[in-house]
């Protein structure tokens, strides 16, 4: 035991003299938090938009006063030939169009019926539907402005509600993603490469000769990572309530415990890693290359798993941040209790279960 | 020792401080063409820091040296050109054959291509590595390595060679056969710059330097410096200098 | 210049000595590539349903057949109370309430106006808008169809409406892929460039090798070329097996030039293996490197704008973005496939990575000290 306490101890020199990536450790998650919870946002604003008026009457201009005290797009004014909208898309200027027919205020009062197009750069097909929709209600709001005095008959009417998260804050999704992502992708990297590099380096024979017991050396390169991963969450957690404005509508305890079981498994990803590789670089190769994508993309964080092919279905299991996600929806924000988690912790679990095994198995053949 | 000998290495009073710890304090001293020139000290006693002045990768705090003629702050490039060097740690690449580490090192002295493939031949020949020559550096013997690194270290003919504790971990006889080498490319004209801890491989050296606590504290030929502190052996005159120092391990 | 010729040689030759690391940087990028945009999709199909309907008349039932029937809405179980659906969201069961007040036909009937509640799971925002959205074209449509058939509808409006007519350029079937695999295939070049280059210097520091170049005669510039031009021709190979996926996997193309595509990548690398190299020469040992390549590049991919648009970002993230070489490489990537746009259009991306190589490259060659 006291073994062990010394080599943890040089562990923690090792990590704490070197205070550039001490900043990154600790820094990035704070970093990364703050960045999606204020800076990534499916919220339009300042779109650029180009408007091309060909009636110029005082409807159109009416309608392009509603769309420009809207606040959601700045319209280009320097564009007003169709030739111009193309070259504009092209360059990235502009991100939407609206093209209003010639005679407009004539058309709409004596045939009832006049026209407006709207160009979307469909490049991003989701902010071209947004931006769509949003010009489309401007023009729809004013259009029942002008009809107030017939009211439709046999109208049904919708009710609304937002569950859980009532101002679509971006932040409920991205807190319990990026508590996946950092918590997994840090530690499974700082593990990995921490191993590996006593092998690249020669030093893991020394350490091997020693009396230690194998796995108490790989132990001891653990803890540290370990202490560094729950500070991590304790500063995304604070920051996430007290910054973000995030609730903790469950138990505190069984976040940190499930957060703790989740770590664990990264950890013994890490120590997976760490025994298939041989050099620093092909450790940090798989840990990030080969994590990072399918981490974000799969763990149904950025897109909803329902929606993808039956396969990425499939897939999608075997990334333990979509369990751990899953987790910290459902006990952060919704506030659920043990009985409809335990599914997930059985499947963390079971997942660091058998990561240790491959390890020890491998372990073993090498020596 | 006599005034018409070449000097190739010449430094006065160099310094080079760490904050407040003087690596290295005022060294001054001559070394001579064609000459193996020893350089002792315990560990710590600040060779290393030395010699990387005189190789042009650290700056002096202050004094003067000049290496084959070029100063130490402005002509480090120059003197980079007219040295060899084989560092403490195994420096060449493991992941590289040894035919290639040869051609790697032949082409960034600028050796023609003719020139390299020529002196690389005669080079395995007399290592007798034929059959190795195309396999990885990492899977020689660390015997083998140390003598294919100082191979590589004089393969461009420099005017003068540093070893850093070249024979660290080699078997007996290995240490002769480096020795051996030490000695060829001396005869050769190189002059041979070499930090050790072995005392026997002292007595090999023309001239030895004592280093105790960042300064020279001895300079002479082992047999003068065995009279000079009445001693039997090298051994002795080591123990007997470095035994007051204050850093150590 | 002959010594780069030599140098370039070993770096080439440990580049493909080490069949772990060459296996893994195609494979790990074309697997990726293959698999993950199908997983990027907003497109939604499978919006699990949950009815709460108090009515059990012909117009709720038609109403809920409406859903049912659009394709997007997968109808998961009739709840005999909102609560019950409740459950069913708190579950996961259900994505999306329905509920229909008792009287609902009546009420439509005779009072020309009836009410339907939606409740979503918006835990994520972004899909709960959308579904919303669905939800409410759906019983919009049912609303128009119904007044079709309780009013005649004169010839000529009898109110005046403005007809609203939308298209989408560049992509007019709204194929997300054709949004996603341009940025996947740029992120996937640049974190293969970006790893490769921050290690590799501190390597050489690490294993003690750089001594002995630093004491031979080399140029800090050949050294920092030698270190460069492998990775870039890493790189654009890299991107050139992308695009030939991109294309076998989902007929996906440039619409603008291939040669203006490789002539932005190549200048784009040297930009980025410049800042990799920099990174190699400050950090002290491969886990530094590691870990300071790890924080760039996850803020640059997050501020790149992959998934989020930049545009909608507040002003200080966006400035962030004008210093993030990776976001003009991924809008340039778009402009160039989706777009066809030429190299006139992207003059300014241009101007600003060549900007970017000089800076970052003269930093490295500056940073790079050949003394210890």
């Amino acid at each position: 035991m006291k073994q062990l306490i010394t080599f943890i101890q040089k562990e923690f020199h090792h990590i704490l003299r070197d205070t550039r990536s001490m900043l990154v450790l600790i820094g990035l998650p704070i970093v990364q938090l703050l960045i999606f919870g204020f800076a990534i946002t499916t919220e339009v604003r300042n779109a650029n938009i180009a408007i091309l008026d060909n009636s110029k009457d005082e409807i159109t201009q009416d309608i392009i006063t509603k769309i420009e005290s809207s606040q959601y797009f700045d319209i280009d004014r320097t564009i007003s030939t169709n030739e111009q909208i193309e070259k504009s898309f092209k360059s990235g200027k502009i991100k939407l169009a609206i093209v209003f027919q010639p005679n407009f205020q004539y058309e709409l009062s004596h045939s009832n019926k006049a026209q407006l197009q709207i160009i979307a750069d469909a490049t991003d097909p989701n902010q071209a539907t947004t931006l769509t929709n949003y010009i489309s209600s401007i023009v729809m709001d004013y259009q029942n402005e002008l009809n107030q005095q017939n009211k439709l008959p046999y109208t049904i009417k919708t009710e609304m509600r937002m569950l859980y998260n009532p101002q679509l804050k971006g932040a409920y999704t991205s807190v319990p993603g990026v508590m996946g992502m950092i918590l997994l992708l840090i530690s499974a990297m700082m593990t990995s490469i921490a191993i590996v590099r006593e092998k690249e380096l020669g030093t893991m024979e020394i350490l091997l000769v020693s009396p230690m017991k194998p796995w108490l050396v790989v132990i001891s390169k653990v803890i540290p990572y370990f202490v560094i991963s729950l500070i991590n969450v304790v500063t995304i957690l604070i920051l996430s309530v007290f910054v973000l404005g995030l609730p903790i509508e469950g138990s505190l305890f069984l976040l940190i415990a499930s957060t703790i079981i989740y770590i664990f498994c990264a950890l013994s990803l890490g120590i997976l890693i760490s025994t298939v590789t041989e050099t620093q670089q092909a450790a940090m190769l798989i840990s990030l290359l080969g994590l990072m994508l399918p981490v974000v993309m799969l763990s149904g964080y950025a897109f909803p798993i329902a929606n993808m092919p039956t396969i990425l279905q499939i897939l999608s299991n075997l990334v333990p941040a979509k369990w751990y996600i899953i987790i910290v929806k459902n006990v952060m924000i919704k506030g659920i209790g043990i009985e409809q988690i335990w599914k997930e912790l059985l499947i963390l679990s079971a997942m660091t279960g058998t990561f240790l095994i491959i390890s020890i198995k491998r372990f073993k053949i090498r020596l | 020792m006599t005034s018409e000998k070449e000097i190739v290495i010449k430094t006065d009073k160099l310094t080079k401080k760490f904050g407040d710890f003087i690596a290295a304090n005022e060294i001054t001293f001559e070394v001579f063409k064609g000459e193996i020139f020893g350089f002792l000290g315990a560990n710590g006693a600040g060779k290393t820091t030395a010699m990387k002045m005189l190789i042009g990768i650290s700056k002096p705090s202050s004094g003067n040296a000049t290496i084959a003629g070029f100063d130490v702050y402005k002509e480090t490039e120059k003197i980079k050109k007219s040295i060899g060097y084989m560092s403490q740690k195994f420096s060449l690449y493991e992941d590289l054959t040894i035919n290639e580490n040869i051609q790697l090192f032949g082409g960034i002295y600028g050796l023609s291509d003719d020139e390299i493939e020529k002196r690389r031949n005669e080079l395995i020949n007399k290592l007798n590595l034929q059959s190795e020559a195309d396999k990885l550096v990492a899977s020689l013997p660390l015997g083998w390595k140390q003598k294919l690194a100082f191979s590589i270290a004089i393969f461009h003919t420099p005017k003068i060679v540093f070893l850093d504790e070249p024979t660290g971990g080699v078997d007996p006889i290995t240490r002769r056969q480096f020795w051996d080498m030490i000695y060829e490319a001396s005869h050769n004209g190189i002059t041979v710059f070499v930090t050790t801890h072995y005392m026997d491989e002292a007595e090999y050296c023309d001239r030895v330097s004592i280093m105790v606590d960042g300064v020279i504290k001895a300079l002479d030929s082992p047999a003068g410096l065995k009279k000079q502190f009445n001693a039997n052996s090298m051994d002795e005159v080591f123990i007997m200098l470095a035994r007051d120092a204050k850093r150590g391990e | 210049m002959r010594t780069l010729k030599f140098l370039l040689r070993k770096e080439f030759l440990q580049i493909f000595r080490d069949k772990l690391i060459l296996r893994m940087i195609f494979a790990l990028p074309v697997v990726q590539l293959i698999l993950l945009p199908y997983a990027a999709t907003y497109e939604m199909k499978n919006i699990t349903l949950s009815v709460v309907d108090h009515d059990h008349s012909e117009y709720s039932r038609k109403l809920i057949n409406n859903f049912t029937s659009s394709g997007y809405f997968r109808l998961v179980d009739y709840s005999k109370t909102y609560s019950d659906a409740l459950g069913q969201v708190e579950k996961d069961k259900a994505d999306l309430i329905v509920e229909i007040p008792e009287g609902f036909e009546r009420d439509l009937i005779r009072e020309d106006e009836t009410k339907v509640l939606i409740a979503a799971n918006a835990i994520s925002g972004q899909t709960a808008g959308l579904a919303v959205a669905y939800a409410n074209t759906i019983i919009r449509d049912y609303n128009n169809e119904l007044r079709i058939q309780w009013i005649q509808q004169p010839r000529l409006n009898a109110i005046p409406v403005i007809d609203i007519t939308s298209s989408n350029w560049f992509n007019p079937q709204m194929n997300y892929k054709m949004f996603i695999v341009p940025g996947v295939l740029a992120l996937l070049v640049t974190l293969v460039g970006f790893l490769m280059s921050s290690l590799n210097i501190v390597k050489e520091k690490e294993i003690g090798t750089i001594e002995q170049l630093n004491v031979s005669p080399i140029k800090k510039y050949e050294f920092i070329l030698s270190k460069l031009i492998p990775f870039w021709v890493l790189g654009l190979f890299v991107m050139t097996v992308g695009f030939f996926i991109s294309f076998i996997v989902y007929g996906i193309y440039p619409a603008g030039s291939f040669w203006v595509g490789y002539l932005f990548a190549g200048i784009y690398l040297i930009a980025l293996l410049g800042f990799g190299l920099l990174t190699s020469v400050y950090a002290d040992t491969q886990q530094q490197a590691m870990f300071i390549s790890y924080f760039f590049m996850l803020i640059f991919i997050l501020l790149g704008g992959l998934f989020s648009p930049i545009e909608n970002m507040p002003d200080w993230a966006q400035y962030l973005t004008y210093i993030n070489p990776v976001s003009y490489f991924i809008e340039a990537m778009r402009m160039l496939v989706l777009k066809g746009s030429s190299f006139w259009d992207l003059r300014y991306h241009f101007l600003i990575v060549i900007v970017f190589a000089i800076v970052f490259n003269g930093l490295a060659i500056f940073k790079y000290k050949k003394t210890v």
